[in-house]
């Protein structure tokens, strides 16, 4: 029973600074939850406060049902895995691995022991006695998490642990690092800023803005159901279609076109329309028209980018628009493709609050 | 300031400790005596003192030989500084020019650092001693009519050369590391950009050095000050007749020599705030350099 | 490119014997008769009184000052330059730690008491220094020589800035995993800044062998002399004349101060030019 439960957490820095705004959250024995956000917008402070770093300035963090805000670091049973790795450069990584089982007094043949099992899980037993700077990137990774599981943690926690590995490295990494926590089903919490990464990994997500969680759920609902304008566009990639728009009372007005089959809405408010860009279907009666500027071919799909005829922007742009297509839909530049989306599936949020209203 | 620190307890003062309690004891106390006692004239058997304000500052500052030994500090600041400063940025950019032997001119030209002043101060002073020194023959054979024990100027140069000999080495050292700082691309770009030699290195190189030339100077603005004691005690000694008395020099002639404690620490106050003014000077650079 | 590089040669050429040839020529002279110097003057080549000279010098007494050999000196300036090296470590270490890695009330004008002690160089407070090491006892005693020249600020500057660039991570990290304060500095920090200890440790060997103007008011016995303050007595006695002025004897002692802080210079050639443009900045 190892869970983490966050009651009204606030931290406010020596000069006034709000870092996070009163967060409430329940993790359960075994998950695996990510915090994902814009950089700055508190995730790490988060956690850094979980894994008692960061003091509490209101609220309460309780770790296995205890709360812990007053309990030191190394007596709150979790272990960390550092964007920089954090290994002390001077000792072997045998040495990274057993000094917290060192500080706690646990006999040598123990320690020995569990180093070793850490280690042939991640198959770092060949280099037990090589020292960081003699590792790659990839392998240096591995030691941290090795320093952290031999300690047997309630809790493990990430801080962007694969941002410091190539992109092929990154996604091996991932994947490994999913498969170790399903395996030691220890309740996890993985900060990034890589949306990818919290989709992939995550089995609720987090979307933190501003110190404040604005929504968290399964990374499917957040991306099929988002709450606000700040997670629709923050999570899926490419980006959502974001389009300003004005209801008249009938129909969505952008600009100079015209999209109907959306129920009422206010009129004359500051709206916006978005549509994910798996979203727009192939349609020569379609109500968006799109003049193609250029094409990428990802292989398996096409991202077709260009401007969405009629749709002006107020300062007299064009507005841009993606749509995600099959890859035999190959326009060249400047023709003219329709488009259609289905209403129902498309958000549509208030300018000024970022709230959902459709 | 880190980010994390260990929580309020004694332990910070326990590793503070040994340095403040030396510190208020060996630099603080003795400092602040010097200050009163610059305000207090003793009488000739240092029996008794009393209160006389500015007297010792007006005393000694206004005196001739003060003047004469401020002239002469100046003066000789200025060209230890320039001299040592030309020799060694030119040897550090040709150092670091050749491929060949570099390392052994390096070494051969960084090693006089370890060298003390008064050991180096003592060597020059055999050297141009009038008995055996081939220097001082050498000089009178190419026409000066030297003599360093006589002749001020000669004075002067004794004590210049054997000052900007012993401080090379440091500029040396770190000109050298400066010029190695400067990315290869840099030069390279600059190779392209400009055809002569000389006009790169005074349009690209020197402006990249800049803040190495500063600092030195400060460097070596102090060493011209303080650390050439050792060479003119072994040397000179302030002779001829003061002209080579540095202030430093001074203060230690008057305090210890001529126990003269109320003028000789009036002096000392007077320098303690050009060491001040140095000071200012070189945080206001180091602000200047972290903004950029 | 050719013809250039011929002249950068011949420059460097120069500049080496500059530097150089001084230093020779006082070893080459220190081998001759004194005889010999008087009438040749300085020599460039060696002579072949090496042995005589310097068993003279090292270890005779009245070789070379009254009563004190120049072993005994050598002896008395390795207890300084050690001492000194080491004390200055530590000390500035151990401040530089409570400085950068806690959070307490007087941590700032703490900082600036050791940050005032570049204002007030030795040479601007001499007098009273000497009053005050005399009233506490400890004239002509190691901790006096040493003690008062190890609190400066330069050495706790230097470490303040070694350990600003540690990551933060690293006192993260071992913090989760328990170590307290003492073993962080013990464990991490230490282990951590050996190559750095190793540098300042060269630098203020040679800064404090060759301390002159403290030892200098702080000795007034002979036996407590150390080589550089034995120089300032051969000259004493080379200025005042009397009898045949001893010139080997003085080119061997400028030698023999010199030699140590040079060989360690040059061994450890690389960490001392690390130590010097790192402790500088």
């Amino acid at each position: 029973m190892s869970g983490v439960e966050l009651k009204g957490v606030q931290k406010v820095y020596p000069n006034g600074a709000k870092a996070i705004h009163g967060v409430d959250m329940k993790i359960s024995d075994g998950e695996m939850i990510v915090f994902v956000g814009p950089s700055g917008c508190g995730k790490s402070t988060l956690l850094r406060m979980i894994a008692g770093l960061e003091t509490i300035t209101e609220g309460e963090i309780s770790i296995g049902g205890k709360s812990v805000n007053n309990v030191s670091p190394s007596e709150r049973d979790v272990a960390m895995v550092f964007q920089n790795y954090a290994l002390y450069p001077h000792m072997t990584v045998r040495g990274n691995m057993s000094y917290g089982l060192k500080n706690r007094g646990i006999d040598k043949a123990t320690i020995e022991k569990k180093v070793g099992e850490a280690a042939k899980m991640l198959k770092i037993d060949s280099f037990l006695d090589r020292q960081p700077n003699q590792l790659s990137g990839g392998q240096r990774q591995r030691v941290a998490m090795g320093r952290a599981i031999v300690r047997d943690p309630k809790v493990f926690l990430f801080d962007e642990p694969l941002s410091n590995l190539d992109a092929k490295l990154r996604v091996q990494m991932r994947i490994e690092i999913k498969r170790l926590q399903r395996r030691m089903k220890v309740t996890s919490v993985y900060v990034t800023h890589d949306q990818t990464e919290a989709m992939t990994l995550a089995d609720r997500l987090a979307v933190i803005n501003e110190g404040r969680v604005e929504q968290m759920g399964a990374p499917m609902e957040l991306y099929s159901n988002p709450r606000t304008l700040f997670v629709a566009s923050f999570i899926g990639a490419p980006q959502i279609n974001l389009v300003p728009v004005r209801h008249d009372g009938s129909s969505l007005i952008a600009g100079a076109l015209t999209l109907s089959g959306f129920p009422d809405l206010p009129r004359d408010a500051d709206m916006m329309l978005g549509i994910r860009p798996d979203m727009l279907k192939r349609d020569d009666a379609g109500q968006c028209e799109v003049r193609v500027d250029l094409v990428e071919q990802h292989g398996g799909e096409n991202l077709i980018y260009g401007a969405l005829t009629g749709a002006t922007l107020a300062d007299g742009e064009e507005q841009e628009i993606c749509v995600k297509a099959g890859q035999d839909l190959l326009p060249a530049h400047g023709e003219n493709l329709r488009f259609s989306f289905d209403p129902a599936s498309a958000f549509v949020f208030d300018r000024a609050t970022g709230e959902r209203l459709l | 300031m880190k980010r994390v620190q260990f929580e309020h307890s004694p332990i910070p003062y326990l590793f503070v400790a040994p340095q403040i309690i030396i510190i208020l004891v060996f630099f603080i106390w003795p400092a602040a005596q010097a200050v009163y006692q610059s305000f207090l004239l003793e009488d000739a058997w240092g029996l008794s003192s009393q209160f006389v304000w500015f007297k010792n500052y007006v005393d000694t500052i206004g005196s001739s030989s003060w003047l004469q030994a401020a002239g002469f500090t100046i003066i000789f600041s200025t060209l230890v500084t320039f001299l040592s400063l030309s020799i060694a940025l030119l040897l550090a950019v040709k150092a670091n020019e050749v491929i060949h032997g570099a390392s052994t001119y390096k070494t051969l030209l960084m090693w006089a650092y370890a060298i003390a002043p008064p050991v180096a101060g003592l060597m020059g002073n055999l050297m141009f001693s009038p008995l055996i020194g081939d220097l001082y023959k050498f000089m009178n054979f190419i026409g000066f009519d030297f003599d360093h024990k006589l002749d001020p100027f000669d004075a002067g140069f004794v004590v210049v050369l054997i000052s900007v000999w012993k401080q090379v080495s440091v500029n040396f050292i770190f000109f050298l590391s400066g010029l190695q700082g400067i990315p290869k691309s840099v030069n390279e770009a600059a190779v392209m950009d400009c055809r002569s030699p000389t006009r790169r290195f005074w349009t690209i190189t020197f402006p990249l050095l800049a803040p190495t030339t500063f600092f030195l100077m400060v460097i070596n603005i102090t060493y011209a000050f303080f650390e050439t004691f050792g060479i003119i005690d072994t040397t000179t000694r302030g002779a001829p007749g003061g002209a080579t008395n540095t202030l430093v020099f001074k203060v230690f002639q008057d305090g210890f020599r001529g126990a003269d404690i109320g003028g000789s620490s009036a002096q000392s106050v007077v320098l303690m705030l050009m060491v001040l003014a140095l000071t200012v000077i070189q945080f206001r650079f180091i602000e200047r350099k972290i903004h950029y | 490119m050719q013809r250039s590089s011929i002249s950068t040669h011949i420059i460097l050429i120069l500049g080496a014997l500059f530097m150089t040839l001084p230093i020779w020529v006082a070893f080459a002279t220190s081998t001759h008769a004194p005889d010999t110097i008087l009438r040749e003057g300085l020599q460039i080549m060696p002579g072949g009184h090496f042995l005589e000279n310097y068993n003279e010098v090292l270890f005779v007494e009245g070789g070379v000052m009254k009563k004190v050999t120049a072993l005994a000196m050598l002896k008395n300036s390795m207890i300084l330059g050690i001492g000194f090296a080491v004390g200055k470590v530590v000390i500035s270490m151990l401040a530089a730690y409570a400085i950068v890695y806690f959070r307490f009330r007087l941590a700032v004008p703490l900082f600036w008491v050791i940050f005032m002690t570049l204002l007030l160089p030795l040479e601007v407070r001499i007098i009273p220094s000497f009053e005050v090491v005399s009233d506490l006892g400890l004239l002509d005693t190691h901790t006096g020589l040493i003690v008062p020249l190890i609190a400066s600020a330069t050495g706790t500057f230097f470490f303040r800035q070694f350990f600003r660039s540690v990551p933060d991570e690293l006192l993260e990290a071992a913090r989760l995993d328990g170590a307290t304060s003492w073993g962080f500095f013990k464990d991490i920090l230490v282990p951590l800044s050996k190559t750095m200890i190793a540098a300042i440790l060269i630098i203020m060997f040679v800064v404090g062998w060759n301390q002159y103007l403290w030892p200098l008011i702080m000795t007034t016995k002979e036996e407590n002399y150390t080589l550089v303050i034995g120089i300032k007595q051969i000259y004493q006695v080379l200025s005042e004349g009397g009898e045949l002025p001893q010139f080997q004897k003085a080119f061997a002692l400028t030698i023999l101060a010199t030699l140590p802080p040079v060989l360690v210079v040059l061994v450890f050639q690389r960490w001392f030019v690390k130590g010097l443009v790192e402790s500088e900045k």
